[in-house]
């Protein structure tokens, strides 16, 4: 196969499974930089890929071509309502953050293929009205060599995501949103004496991650399945978790993470044209992502990357 | 230099918690431009008094006044708005942040939500240089000193405007340079204008910088002095207070061989400063070997060293004649030690689980307790019963959770299993604290009979009383060393007060003689 | 007496609090969407125990959840929370398969056990793991449990594609690694019940006398409930962190070995993890850590799991409601503080009310 030609196809294969998880590692920051653990991405991406499917179907006559986009939206507000639910179990009712985020992992699929039966009348919403598809990157692609590679015949929401990780990454550093909602993840009393509320932070961040992880099942369900089922999300919301950890919870490290993860998926589907990968069995490609995971884990060992109070519920006061 | 403006009063403040009340119809003033001491023992008040002047706590009765108005401090907030700011004894910042970003936190410079970096970390370098902090604004929080981590707290205050500043006992983390540098921090700072409330306990700080003193003791004010026309021991006897309620009747001690030796030991906190520095003591069998000091001096180190609940950096600890350094704690425990933690709640007892469970605690692996692998629950259960009657813990039943009972029936039963394993060498840390008076007579009567039978008792208590009334000999720390030994029936408690205040042995003594 | 006998009473209000929750939430979404819950639930109940078949497969569902949630437990007293039981279930089952696959001749009783050992020791290694991450390292064991599920999907699909079987599942194990009884089957009218249920109230009683009899079990709580007093006493933490997990991976390994050999008797490609993992945790958390409460949620949740498939024919409803009560009553176990809130404000009012009598 052509150099050029093959190049294409593992970048724009790699940034097509990245997309979901760019959007929703990046979700997992924001509520983890301000203390609420949310493993329950996994559900509210299911939550997004259904609500996104759905409204792809229904609103196609209406929106034509800009459909998938708005499906973001959708997807996104579900998300947060979705999230809604960790927030007050987690942050008001002072339960436990893995058992809340298994609930809404139990929850989700449920709930998503009960809707999904009760209006499509199957367990599945069929092919969607209009998929993502693959698009050209703001006439990027006329640049020579480089253009085709990695801006002809690509994947949008990839390219979205990579730029909404760049804004995560102002947002998280450079605002001063950011400078609290660190600071409620870091050291909530230190907040609340400085006068900030420390419970409202802590919702932002877990609606933050209600909407980007909406966002991210909603384009696994547009761009990489095009229809919605139990097998949609099947996860993805974890491997962005392992991403976002990979990336240290830095928005930008976060979306490098994903990105990398995505090619990692994507070898174990165009590796066979590739020299050398070709060889290497399918499995150790599939799992890479896990075990890296695992190692880096490990790696950081008294180096306290992850913010100080993750996972601790705050009580006003104590 | 002392201006007569009364920026704070506090007036016949009484704060009750259920019945017990922390603070008891206290007054408190403190005038423009001077560094006011609040002295008092731990548990005295202090702290709850001060939680009422930065609106964390609210008072049962009484009027708090901030600059002739009278007002409600409701919540922090307020206590700002008021120009009022507390430097916490544990720092409250944020450690991967810049010292910029934890002083602006909550009242940021910004354009349109985006941090405006360079203006604040200019305002707060001028902040420094104005008051001689010489405070880096860009470094990250976890990369300076301790010392240098308070400054921020400092500047933090004066960056919301605070004008009445309340140091929490600063100087408990702070090398003794660096509490040269914030003794001249805080002289700086009235003569700028500002206010300074000072909680301690150190009467040598007191003497170093402040102008007036109040004490309070067991929550009631007892005075409120001008420091310079006041003597160290002056203080020292209105801190401690004359009244020695409880007398513990016990013969002479006869102390025979040494059971536990220390030999140079130093022990490193996790921060990395030395918090016990080379430190050498013994303890005899058939006597008490009081640890005197104020809260903080290395006593809770040196404890967790020898049960080794801590590892020892350097040194040497023998129990029995037997290498104990670094050991694990069962191995420490089987070669004769029996411990009352300190912190009940934390180490002594795993609340949730039933008495008889926590009374197995320590021995519940051995015979007759467990055969096999097996617990046997009858066993411990008439073991349970038998010192539940002997050591008269109060509970409905030996199947009641440990956290169902009151404070002192929980170290009732700590004491029981400790001492029902007859171990050569007791240590009790603390052993009365929150307790009453009964519970406080008993567990005295059970030290000094250990003592009586033969064996080695080490007793660390913040109580002067207390460790006057057990101890036949008194080991003082201060700063991570013993700085004197003294036999319990010789000394007094001014001499005592002053040691515990760092001030060194000789000249203790000599003040007390010129006293006298 | 009267104090114990309140936290009992409390301990047991709170699962049938949320049980109870749980159902008037699903009832309440049924409403919504035009349903009559009364028929629902009616449907699941007289389905499942209208028939023997039906009551045998929910007792077959509940065996594995018995076996899940145990293995969950453990590793929550002891202070961890193992979501890894499902990939734990996982290798469990792949191991009974291949060596039941790989010794077909062997006699009955020593297949069988070879093959649940190898299961057993195969969740062993895999919770293990995450545990001497965690007592060596500190790492999350959430995280590494978490990946190590996912890392046991693709791995036995890979084993099944290219090791064991032939296309997306392997051959069938032979009648010696088969565990059904006859009578048991005979008398649930042909439902695949098997001699799991009763290994699963030993092991019910096992754990019972572990946990509450032996030393090792007393270490295990003792450091569960408060790790500093734990050491005090010269307990080791990190000794206990391996061994709970152990344990517990052992557990759900024995769960996927009943599953293997008793359920389905042979091994197929899965798209996602198994249920039954995670259904565990809901157990276990339901069960508040008891195994006798732990057997009954299970026995709750294999009836919800069976009852399901009532549910659209009998009342039109999609099965998914049984998942979705499932997920509620665990909502309110986790956010129990209100229920706990709530029961307080009670209890502060009648003794208020008492005390005012007298």
């Amino acid at each position: 196969m052509d150099i050029l030609v093959l190049l294409q196809l593992i970048v724009s294969s790699s940034l097509m499974y990245a997309a979901p998880l760019i959007f929703t590692a990046l979700g997992g920051t924001f509520s983890e930089r301000s203390g609420v653990v949310n493993i329950g991405l996994e559900g509210i991406m299911v939550m997004g890929a259904f609500m996104s499917a759905v409204f792809n179907l229904l609103m196609f006559d209406t929106f034509g071509g800009l459909t998938p986009w708005l499906g973001l939206l959708a997807g996104g507000l579900i998300g947060v309502l979705f999230s809604l639910i960790h927030a007050v179990a987690t942050i008001n009712l002072r339960a436990d953050h893995i058992v809340s985020g298994t609930v809404i992992n139990l929850a989700a699929p449920a709930l998503a293929v009960f809707l999904t039966k009760i209006i499509f009348d199957a367990a599945q919403t069929g092919p969607l009205a209009r998929s993502f598809g693959r698009s050209n990157i703001l006439g990027l692609q006329n640049i020579p060599v480089i253009g085709p590679i990695f801006f002809e015949n690509t994947s949008g929401p990839a390219y979205l995501g990579i730029l909404v990780a760049g804004i995560a990454w102002v947002v998280l550093f450079k605002t001063r949103f950011g400078l609290r909602l660190r600071s409620v993840g870091e050291h909530p009393q230190a907040a609340e004496t400085l006068g900030i509320n420390v419970l409202r932070f802590k919702y932002y961040g877990v609606m933050i991650s209600g909407l980007l992880g909406g966002i991210g099942g909603a384009i696994q369900a547009q761009a990489i399945h095009n229809e919605f089922g139990i097998l949609t999300v099947a996860g993805q919301g974890f491997i962005a978790m392992a991403a976002m950890i990979f990336g240290k919870w830095n928005p930008l490290g976060a979306m490098g993470a994903a990105v990398f993860f995505g090619f990692a998926q994507s070898l174990s589907r165009v590796g066979s044209y590739i020299p050398v990968i070709q060889d290497i069995p399918n499995i150790w490609l599939q799992v890479l992502p896990y075990l890296l995971t695992i190692l880096i884990l490990v790696g950081l060992i008294g180096r306290s990357e992850a913010p100080k109070k993750l996972g601790i519920t705050y009580i006003k006061g104590n | 230099m002392v201006q007569s403006e009364k920026v704070i009063e506090m007036i016949g403040i009484t704060k009750k918690f259920g019945e017990f009340k922390a603070n008891d119809n206290i007054h408190l003033d403190v005038k423009k431009g001077e560094i006011h001491a609040l002295l008092g023992e731990n548990g005295a008040g202090k702290s709850t008094l001060m939680n009422m002047l930065s609106g964390l706590l609210t008072p049962t009765s009484g009027q708090i006044r901030v600059n002739g108005q009278d007002v409600s401090i409701s919540s922090p907030n307020v206590a700002n708005d008021l120009g009022i700011g507390m430097v916490h004894q544990h720092f409250m910042l944020v450690e991967k942040f810049s010292v910029t970003e934890n002083i602006v936190l909550g009242k940021e410079e910004h354009r349109f939500g985006f941090m405006d970096k360079d203006t604040a970390n200019k305002q707060v370098q001028e902040l420094s240089d104005r008051y001689g902090l010489s405070v880096d604004p860009k470094k990250l929080v976890e990369n300076i000193t301790v010392g240098m981590q308070q400054r921020v707290e400092i500047l933090k205050t004066l960056y919301r405007g605070a004008d009445i500043l309340i140091f929490d006992e600063p100087t408990g983390v702070l090398t003794p340079q660096e509490i040269q540098e914030l003794m001249s921090i805080m002289r700086k700072l009235v003569s700028e204008g500002k206010s300074i409330i000072l909680i301690t306990h150190k009467l040598d700080e007191i003497k170093q910088v402040a102008d007036r003193c109040t004490v309070i003791r067991r929550g009631k004010s007892i005075d409120t002095v001008n420091v310079r026309e006041t003597s160290q021991q002056e203080l020292a006897d209105m801190m401690v207070g004359r009244s020695v309620s409880f007398t513990v009747d016990k013969k002479p001690a006869e102390p025979k061989e040494a059971v536990l030796k220390v030999e140079n030991l130093t022990v490193k906190e996790s921060r990395g400063y030395d918090a016990v520095k080379n430190v050498s003591f013994e303890v005899k069998a058939g006597e008490v070997l009081g640890i005197a000091g104020v809260d903080g001096n290395g006593q809770s180190q040196l404890i967790s060293a020898i049960t080794g609940l801590m590892k020892s950096a350097s040194g040497k600890i023998t129990l029995n004649g037997k290498n104990i350094t670094n050991k694990k704690p069962r191995m420490i425990t089987e070669s004769g030690l029996g411990h009352i933690p300190e912190d009940r709640h934390k180490f002594g007892l795993v609340l949730p689980m039933t008495l008889e469970e926590n009374i197995a605690l320590q021995t519940y692996y051995q015979k007759p307790f467990s055969n096999h692998g097996f617990l046997n629950y009858k066993e411990i259960k008439s073991y349970a019963k038998k010192l539940i009657e002997e050591f008269d813990v109060r509970t409905p039943s030996e199947v009641h959770s440990a956290s169902s009972l009151s404070g002192g029936n929980q170290q009732k039963a700590i004491i029981a299993r400790e001492i029902a394993r007859d171990p050569d060498f007791l240590i009790a840390a603390q052993p009365t604290r929150g307790l009453d008076v009964g519970a406080i007579e008993y567990i005295h009567k059970r030290l000094v009979e250990q003592r009586d039978k033969g064996r080695a008792v080490l007793l660390m208590s913040y109580e002067l009383d207390e460790i006057m009334n057990v101890s036949d000999r008194i080991a003082v720390m201060y700063d991570g060393r013993i700085i004197a030994v003294v036999d319990a029936k010789e000394t007094t408690e001014q001499e005592l007060g002053l040691l515990m205040a760092g001030v060194d042995k000789n000249r203790a003594s000599a003040e007390t003689v010129t006293a006298e | 007496m009267l104090t114990m006998n309140k936290d009992r009473l409390n301990n047991l209000l709170v699962p049938i609090f949320s049980i109870f929750l749980g159902l008037i939430f699903g009832a309440l979404l049924m409403l919504a969407f035009g349903f009559n819950p009364i028929t629902a639930y009616n449907a699941m109940i007289s389905g499942v125990f209208g028939s023997p078949y039906f009551l045998g497969e929910a007792l077959r569902a509940a065996t594995i959840l018995t076996f899940t949630g145990l293995g969950f437990s453990i590793a929550f007293k002891a202070g961890f929370f193992n979501i890894g039981v499902a990939g734990q279930l996982l290798v469990g089952w792949t191991a009974s398969i291949w060596v039941a696959l790989a010794f077909p001749d062997l006699p009955r009783l020593m297949l069988v056990t070879m093959s649940i050992a190898a299961a057993i020791f195969a969740g062993a290694v895999w919770a293990g793991v995450a545990g001497a991450l965690r007592a060596y390292f500190g790492t999350s064991e959430v995280i590494v449990t978490i990946m190590l599920n996912y890392t046991a999907l693709h791995l036995t699909n890979y084993l099944i594609l290219n090791v064991l079987g032939t296309g997306n599942t392997t051959e069938r194990v032979s009648e010696n690694a088969n565990l059904s009884i006859g009578w048991l089957t005979e008398l649930t009218a042909g439902s695949r019940l098997n001699v799991g249920i009763f290994i699963a109230m030993v092991v019910v009683f096992l754990y019972w006398i572990f946990m509450t009899k032996t030393t090792a079990g007393f270490e295990v709580r003792a450091v569960g409930l408060n790790p500093h007093a734990s050491t005090y006493a010269g307990m080791s933490a990190t000794k206990n962190i391996i061994l709970s997990m152990l344990i517990s991976g052992g557990l759900a390994g024995l769960g996927g070995a009943i599953h293997g050999l008793g359920t389905f008797g042979n091994l197929f490609t899965q798209s996602g993890l198994p249920t039954a993992g995670f259904n565990g945790i809901a157990v276990a958390l339901l069960g508040l850590g008891n195994p006798i409460g732990i057997f009954f949620s299970s026995i709750l949740f294999g009836v919800l799991e069976i009852g399901a498939g009532f549910l659209p024919n009998g009342a039109g409803v999609p099965d998914e409601m049984a998942s979705i009560v499932t997920a509620a009553i665990i909502f309110f176990v986790g956010a129990n503080y209100i229920i706990r809130f709530f029961m307080n404000k009670l209890n502060n009012k009648k003794t208020q009310a008492v005390q005012e009598g007298e």
